[in-house]
């Protein structure tokens, strides 16, 4: 039965969500599945160099991961999302394809600091410049390295990607 | 018969288990290959190299004074330390000795980064063995020593704060009485850690007699700093071998008796101890006087005597029509392309395209090139009239353009650095971090290298965990500290 929106009191929260007191929720599949994936992005705990202590210091209580309902997993296939924080040398880059391809779709990445934007400093024989030569990268946090804060941002900026996805849930996404 | 028959049914072998290199408790990306033997490690085959970035390599190509920003990537949990290695060793070889005050700031910074050091490593090792709460308090005043650090250089982690010769800046008042106050409150939050885990059942099962290594093996292995202290040898770089302000401060060097990871445990937090009296002794004996050493041979000018090309001012560069040959040098140089002119003909200005680089400045060979003060906004007939020739300058100006083109060449080419070779070994939280170069008297290192201690102390990882249970393993790569940075440079 279709709900007639002039005789009750459907009230426009937002853009596409409407809610009747005291319970119902009328709204797309999109907007609630995007709501809920970008509530809990579960990222691995996947360390490579200096940007690790950073993204430590973003997981601890001060500047509070958990709030954004980010918590670190040690196993990839239990994570939404990759952070790749540090430099990616040619010996780590298949290990980094590795632990991604084993993350189950959707899947994100983020990429850390300035080496796994662009190399860095590090212009050398062994170190692969930017990882965005063998990953598909949603979003660059500059910094050499970032701030919590900077990672923060990219992790904000991230969720609001998530959010305008269109039918990522369908099998013939 | 029925036993032969039972060994074939039953059959029992080793079984190769890889271990890293992404784990959550390899501490970065450390890769070991385990032989086990059911629960029982037989074997432990270290793989290092994950994190190889060639930086020593990419120091042979640099200047002494470029070089510095990639050491702090080395240890990134002890950026300080790495960086007072680093210009202690250059120092060494220069022949220069940094002033008294920015001896002591540097023993203080250095102190403060050993704590921040040993408070990631108390929080992540309590973390593998299972405490999660000493990993929120740990972090909780590692935050306000980040903060300390930023206070004096504006960065968090990679500080490259002290500099060859000296540090880069004076500390501010506030930072002395905030460090001040950090240092009353800390000895109390030690406190807090060891009421979480000194004495918990589970933490002592977990490291006493755990990874024991005998003092005369710890040596024999190239064990160094409160690694090698746990086992009872008390050798300590900054007793033995003083640098910076550690001949004038009084502090004792922590040792344990056991040689297991719980007397290694016990030695690092003594030591956060000592470098708390470390750093109030030396905020008191603190004595004035610059940070940076005056040598014009081998040190960076001031960044206050200097033509500022970074900040706006109003003075405007202008060429003096007469003494310019056309030579085109500084409109090849101009990054802004702000010069114009025809090959033997005199150069023009476009100073609403300058960006007061003074590229120009320093490039001109043939006095033609000038500054004037308060020229800024005026008509190139007006900065005609006002300009003199760069030699007749005022001598503050003079003096401002000579140091910027000291700096450009010390940057770039480096200074000239007696031959020779050196090794010098300072103590950071980790062990002994040694820089070996080889000079061939250019401005740039013909060999540089890094003794990491992180790299001796992953080889002792063999030695630790054989004998005992896959668990230990994760105590075992705790105990000995190390960081891949390091390790693998």
């Amino acid at each position: 039965m279709l709900i007639d929106t002039s005789t009750v009191g459907l009230v426009e929260v937002e853009r596409g969500v409407k809610v009747l007191p005291p319970n119902v929720i009328v709204t797309s599949l999109d907007k609630i599945i995007n709501w809920g994936r970008l509530s809990s992005i579960w990222p691995t705990t996947f360390g490579l160099a200096c940007c690790a202590i950073e993204m430590m210091a973003v997981g601890a209580s001060h500047y509070d991961f958990d709030r954004f309902g980010i918590i670190f997993r040690g196993s990839p296939r239990q994570s939404d999302c990759v952070i790749v924080a540090g430099t990616v040398t040619k010996k780590m880059a298949p290990v980094v394809r590795r632990v991604y391809d084993q993350i189950p779709e959707p899947r994100y990445v983020v990429a850390m600091g300035s080496c796994a934007c662009t190399g860095g400093v590090f212009k050398t024989y062994s170190t692969v410049q930017g990882c965005d030569t063998f990953l598909p990268v949603d979003v660059f946090v500059p910094g050499c390295p970032p701030r919590p804060e900077t990672l923060l941002e990219g992790m904000m900026m991230l969720q609001e990607k998530m959010r305008k996805e269109r039918a990522r849930w369908s099998p013939w996404r | 018969m029925i036993q032969k028959e039972a060994e074939r049914i039953f059959e029992t072998r080793e079984l190769n288990v890889n271990m890293g290199p992404q784990h959550p408790a390899t501490h970065g990306v450390l890769r070991l290959v385990l032989d086990i033997d059911g629960e029982t490690i037989v074997k432990v085959t270290p793989y290092v190299g994950y994190l190889h970035r060639g930086i020593e390599k990419l120091g042979e190509n640099l200047s002494y004074f470029q070089a510095l920003p990639l050491t702090d990537r080395m240890d990134y949990v002890s950026a300080m330390s790495n960086n007072i290695g680093y210009c202690v060793a250059v120092e060494k070889l220069f022949g220069i000795d940094p002033p008294m005050r920015a001896k002591f700031i540097r023993t203080i910074v250095g102190e403060m980064s050993r704590i921040a050091n040993h408070l990631l490593w108390l929080a992540t090792h309590a973390l593998d063995i299972g405490a999660m709460t000493v990993f929120l308090y740990c972090f909780r005043e590692r935050e306000w020593i980040l903060d300390l650090f930023e206070m004096i250089c504006g960065a968090r982690l990679t500080v490259t704060y002290p500099r060859v010769g000296g540090v880069r800046n004076d500390v501010p008042q506030a930072f002395l009485d905030s460090l001040w106050k950090f240092t009353e409150e800390f000895p109390s939050r030690i406190l807090e850690y060891e009421t979480l885990i000194d004495q918990n059942r589970i933490w002592l099962q977990r490291t006493v007699g755990i990874g024991v290594i005998s003092a005369e093996e710890a040596v024999n292995w190239g064990m160094t700093g409160p690694t090698l202290r746990g086992s009872g040898v008390p050798y300590d770089v900054r007793k033995h071998m003083p640098y910076d302000a550690y001949d004038q401060v009084e502090f004792d060097v922590p040792i344990g008796t056991a040689g297991d990871t719980y007397d290694r445990y016990r030695c690092r937090m003594l030591e956060m101890r000592q470098s708390n009296s470390i750093i109030r002794q030396c905020i008191e004996k603190l004595p004035p006087g610059p940070v940076m050493a005056d040598d014009p041979k081998f040190v960076l000018p001031p960044k206050d005597k200097m033509l500022p090309i970074t900040q706006p001012t109003d003075m405007a560069y202008f060429i003096i029509e007469k003494a310019c040959k056309g030579c085109g040098m500084c409109l090849r140089a101009c990054p802004a392309k702000a010069i114009s002119g025809e090959k033997k003909k005199a150069h023009k200005i476009d100073q609403s395209q300058c960006l007061q680089c003074s590229t120009c400045f320093t490039t001109c060979k043939f006095k033609a090139l000038t500054v004037v003060p308060g020229g800024k906004g005026l008509s190139d007939e007006k900065l005609a009239e006002l300009a003199v020739a760069p030699d007749k300058l005022p001598d503050d100006i003079k003096e401002a353009q000579q140091n910027l083109t000291r700096q450009f060449d010390f940057i770039k080419k480096g200074p000239k650095v007696p031959e020779g070779e050196i090794y010098v070994a300072t103590e950071v939280p980790k062990g002994e971090l040694g820089f070996y170069f080889v000079s061939d008297g250019s401005g740039k290192p013909y060999r540089m290298r890094v003794r990491a201690p992180s790299f001796v102390h992953a080889g002792c990882l063999p030695r630790l965990c054989v004998g005992h249970l896959v668990a230990d393993v994760i105590a075992a790569i705790g105990t000995i500290d190390i960081v891949l940075g390091e390790c693998d440079r």
